[in-house]
């Protein structure tokens, strides 16, 4: 058989089968060649950056890469992990929202690094650390203040969580309710957004949320 | 909750600083370990080989042996570890399970020792994943009929008490079974074969007398061949009716194709019978002769060969369908084109294009009876081309057929698809069931964890709290999780069905006062439906406050306490905006809920909605908050 029929019968095949793609020119079942392995550097540098001892660096580490072998987690699988967590909502919305707070420097992945960055402010930081860490959050452009659009969108990821089955059932506007509520106390100077200063001193006077920054400790 | 991300719940409890400052209330406490153990390796001794493994990795499964306290049993105090007399090879597998989450099947393992393993160690088999999942079942399959093809061998000689029918029906079913049921089935296979040589012999011309010309037997012999007929026919329907005697499910007998055989073999003689006198008929009557070849199909009850063959082609009935389409096309092209082609020729049998179909038919299956040929030069080519043509349609679908019917064959199963169907619905709904039994193990826990702490607050003892406290450390840390997200949103998470009972409870419920059920154990399992018993209650100064009229306060048996409106506390408000009117309304949305706050009546000091209501009801002081709580702890 010459080789131009070869050639016909293959792409005659590919057709049928559905994997091919005319436009791109590739097919669909050729593996990406992972090559991306991200190794972190040696745990003693990690202690020194972050407040974790290095049994609970080990710990962490070793249930990191169970999960992600490669070293380093996309977007797709953080969603995942953290969507096992709660099996009735949707939190895919949340999680992307914590993904860029983890990715700092916006590589599209996080690497344990990020990772045990973020834990550590999150759970060894100072009461001021993990609120900024929260405003971080919360300000998705970063730009130092959170509006009120950006504050419905963590709102209503937040409630999107819970899913369909709640009691009292879940009301169309009780994201944007609750954000009404949460402007109130907030914003001091009833400008619109709240700054990282509003926020701190908002909060700092608010005993629940002292007191339940105060949950983190105990977490590692 | 997957267990494999088990080591990710401290990031997920660290990622629930979000929900934080935009909280209202106040969080639930966080368990504590109470003895903090620093990750150790345990070692697992099986048989002599030891693994080791962190203890964490066996904590992500707690209903399993390894997870759970029952290893405990197997702990060797000299050695410091775990013995387990079990097989080491397939410990292996089940270790991989808690390290990866995932569960293989090797292939080279016995299936039944395989599955006594996993029900040793605890192991549903169903969470074996995809890959190795097709072949556990084939196993499992093929060891369960195997083991069945033993059984009954064994069991026929037992089972003593059966009805005289159910004994027919079995011997019916089931030569085998004792020596009356064998001597009725090569009984009744000798008649059929009699009855269908009969049949034939009848037709064969006999020697002929020298002033006729060949009759055939059965008009030569007419008298002896009725009366074979008539025996036969007497013993098909002697058969027929006790077999309808004694089958379990007489409507279900009449439906199934055996019977339909018995029954359209022995039709035509009662039919004949009746129809004898009616000369104008008998054309017909001739006609219903033939079918009494049918009763050579009553050979399948005799023949498993010819039962496959059946269900061969019952199986094959889309592949046999796309051979009759293809040829129909072939003939139906063919044939017109012969018939245009040999239109010019003179005599040509191509008289019509359904003329030519007999000769397309007999070309393209390569038999060339000759009586019909082409004579005109383009009406021989196309016949070539027809006859070549023919061999290719022929020969495709046909290996197909083939091997299908060899499939089934060699595997020699009746119902296989449907009752792999069955199994595999069966097998998604179990971990359908263990995928929602996360979230309803949260609510269960929720309301152990409520109990717990209505035992703290009544002071009673340590066994009684720890008899309650089944799960496990991990998970109580998810379930505090998620009852912080509970908190932050100020909604519950309930179950499916609570959810639609409360749709539908809250449309038809109007404010029809309840008395207040303190009911305990219905509190305890449904604290959801008992939320909903409303009171009217006269003395309620908080109405005052409230937007509308006033609302019943929900008085819960559980350790809940609802408090009623609260315009301080600005989640509440929502739900207060609900005007009683709405509840008239037939929807769910509205006819709900007047009070939002769920509180737990720990330190009454510090619960911040504080007692500023003064005295109004006897639900919403918290001294009389632990009398409630005294009450559904019972």
């Amino acid at each position: 058989m010459k080789a131009k029929n070869r050639e016909q019968s293959l792409s005659d095949s590919r057709e049928l089968d559905g994997s091919y793609d005319p436009l791109t020119d590739s097919t669909e079942d050729d593996f990406e060649l992972s090559t991306v392995c991200h190794r972190p550097e040696g745990l003693d540098k990690l202690q020194e950056q972050t407040k974790f001892t290095k049994k609970e660096l080990q710990v962490l580490y070793r249930g990191f890469k169970n999960e992600c072998p490669s070293g380093v987690v996309n977007e797709e699988t953080f969603k995942l992990i953290y969507s096992q967590f709660f099996p009735q909502g949707d939190s895919s919305m949340y999680a992307h929202f914590l993904f860029e707070a983890f990715d700092t420097n916006k590589n599209g992945s996080v690497s344990f690094e990020d990772f045990v960055m973020g834990l550590s402010i999150i759970l060894r930081g100072s009461i001021n650390d993990r609120l900024n860490w929260a405003f971080n959050l919360y300000d998705l452009n970063k730009d130092g203040c959170i509006t009120k659009e950006e504050m419905l969108d963590i709102m209503k990821s937040i409630y999107d969580m819970m899913g369909k089955y709640t009691y009292p059932t879940m009301q169309e506007d009780a994201p944007r309710e609750h954000v009404e509520n949460f402007f109130q106390k907030m914003d001091r100077n009833n400008d619109g957004v709240v700054t990282i200063e509003e926020f701190i001193e908002s909060c700092q006077k608010d005993e629940n949320i002292m007191q339940s920054m105060q949950l983190f400790d105990n977490v590692i | 909750m997957a267990a494999g991300v088990a080591a990710w719940l401290p990031f997920a409890r660290a990622a629930a600083i979000g929900w934080m400052p935009v909280a209202n209330l106040p969080m639930p406490v966080a368990p504590t370990e109470k003895n903090k153990r620093q990750d150790e390796l345990i070692v697992l001794n099986v048989s002599g080989r030891r693994f080791q493994t962190w203890r964490n990795t066996l904590d992500r499964y707690p209903d399993t042996l390894l997870g759970s306290s029952e290893k405990e049993f197997f702990y060797d105090e000299e050695t410091k570890e775990y013995f387990f007399d079990r097989d080491p090879d397939v410990f292996r597998s089940i270790l991989n399970f808690y390290r990866t989450g995932k569960l293989h099947y090797p292939r080279y393992e016995c299936i039944s020792s395989y599955d006594e393993e996993l029900a040793f160690f605890g192991i549903i088999p169903e969470i074996i994943g995809d890959c190795c999942y097709e072949e556990y079942k084939d196993r499992k399959r093929e060891n369960a009929e195997r083991l069945m093809d033993d059984q009954e061998d064994n069991k026929d000689s037992k089972l003593p008490n059966m009805t005289f029918r159910e004994t027919m029906w079995r011997a019916f079913e089931n030569p085998h079974t004792s020596t009356m049921a064998l001597v009725f089935y090569y009984v009744t296979g000798f008649f059929i074969a009699v009855s269908v040589i009969t049949n034939v012999v009848e037709t064969v011309p006999c020697g002929s007398s020298p002033n006729q010309k060949d009759v055939p037997c059965g008009e030569r012999y007419t008298v002896a061949f009725f009366c074979m007929d008539t025996a036969c026919v007497m013993i098909f329907t002697v058969e027929y009716l006790l077999r309808l005697f004694a089958a379990p499910s007489r409507y279900r007998f009449m439906r199934s194709v055996m019977s339909i055989i018995d029954v359209v073999a022995i039709l035509p003689y009662y039919i004949g019978l009746v129809m004898t006198n009616n000369e104008d008929v008998s054309g017909a009557f001739v006609t219903l002769r033939v079918f009494r070849v049918f009763r050579i199909f009553k050979f399948s009850r005799h023949s498993q060969g010819l039962r496959i063959l059946g269900y061969t082609l019952k199986s094959c009935a889309s592949e046999l369908g796309f051979l009759l389409f293809s040829l129909t096309m072939a003939i139906i092209i063919f044939a017109t084109v012969m018939f245009y082609a040999e239109k010019g020729s003179t005599s040509s049998k191509f008289t019509s294009i359904p003329a030519s179909f007999w000769y397309t038919i007999v070309t393209m299956t390569t038999l060339g009876y000759g009586d019909m040929v082409p004579k005109t030069i383009a009406g021989k080519i196309f016949g070539s081309i027809c006859s070549l043509s023919g061999v290719l349609v022929i020969a495709l679908p046909v290996p197909v057929i083939v091997s299908n019917f060899s499939r089934i064959y060699h595997q020699n199963q009746r119902a296989d698809k449907r009752r792999a169907q069955k199994v595999q619905k069966a097998r998604l709904a179990r971990i359908r069931i263990s995928k929602t039994g996360t979230s309803n193990a949260f609510l269960h826990s929720k309301r152990n964890g409520l109990l717990n702490e209505a035992l703290d607050l009544t002071g009673s003892t340590e066994d009684e709290r720890h008899h309650n406290k089944t799960t496990s450390l991990l998970e109580s840390q998810h379930h505090h999780l998620l009852h912080c997200l509970e908190k932050t949103t100020n909604h519950e998470f309930v179950d499916e069905h609570l959810y639609e009972q409360n749709c539908l409870e809250g449309a038809l419920q109007n404010y029809t006062s309840r008395s207040p059920s303190l009911s305990s154990s219905g509190g305890l399992t449904g604290t959801c439906c008992s939320r909903r018993s409303r009171r009217k209650s006269a003395h309620l100064p908080n109405s005052a406050m409230s937007p509308g009229p006033p609302h019943g306060l929900q008085e819960l048996s559980a350790v809940h306490i609802h408090r009623s409106d609260r315009p301080p506390l600005s989640t509440s408000r929502s739900s207060l905006n609900l005007m009683p009117d709405e509840a008239m309304r037939l929807n769910c949305k509205s006819g709900q809920i007047t009070t939002a706050i769920i509180s737990i009546p720990t330190p009454p000091g510090t619960t911040p909605e504080g007692d500023g209501h003064g005295p109004p009801s006897p639900s919403v002081q918290t001294t009389a908050g632990s009398s409630v709580v005294k009450v559904s702890a019972l």
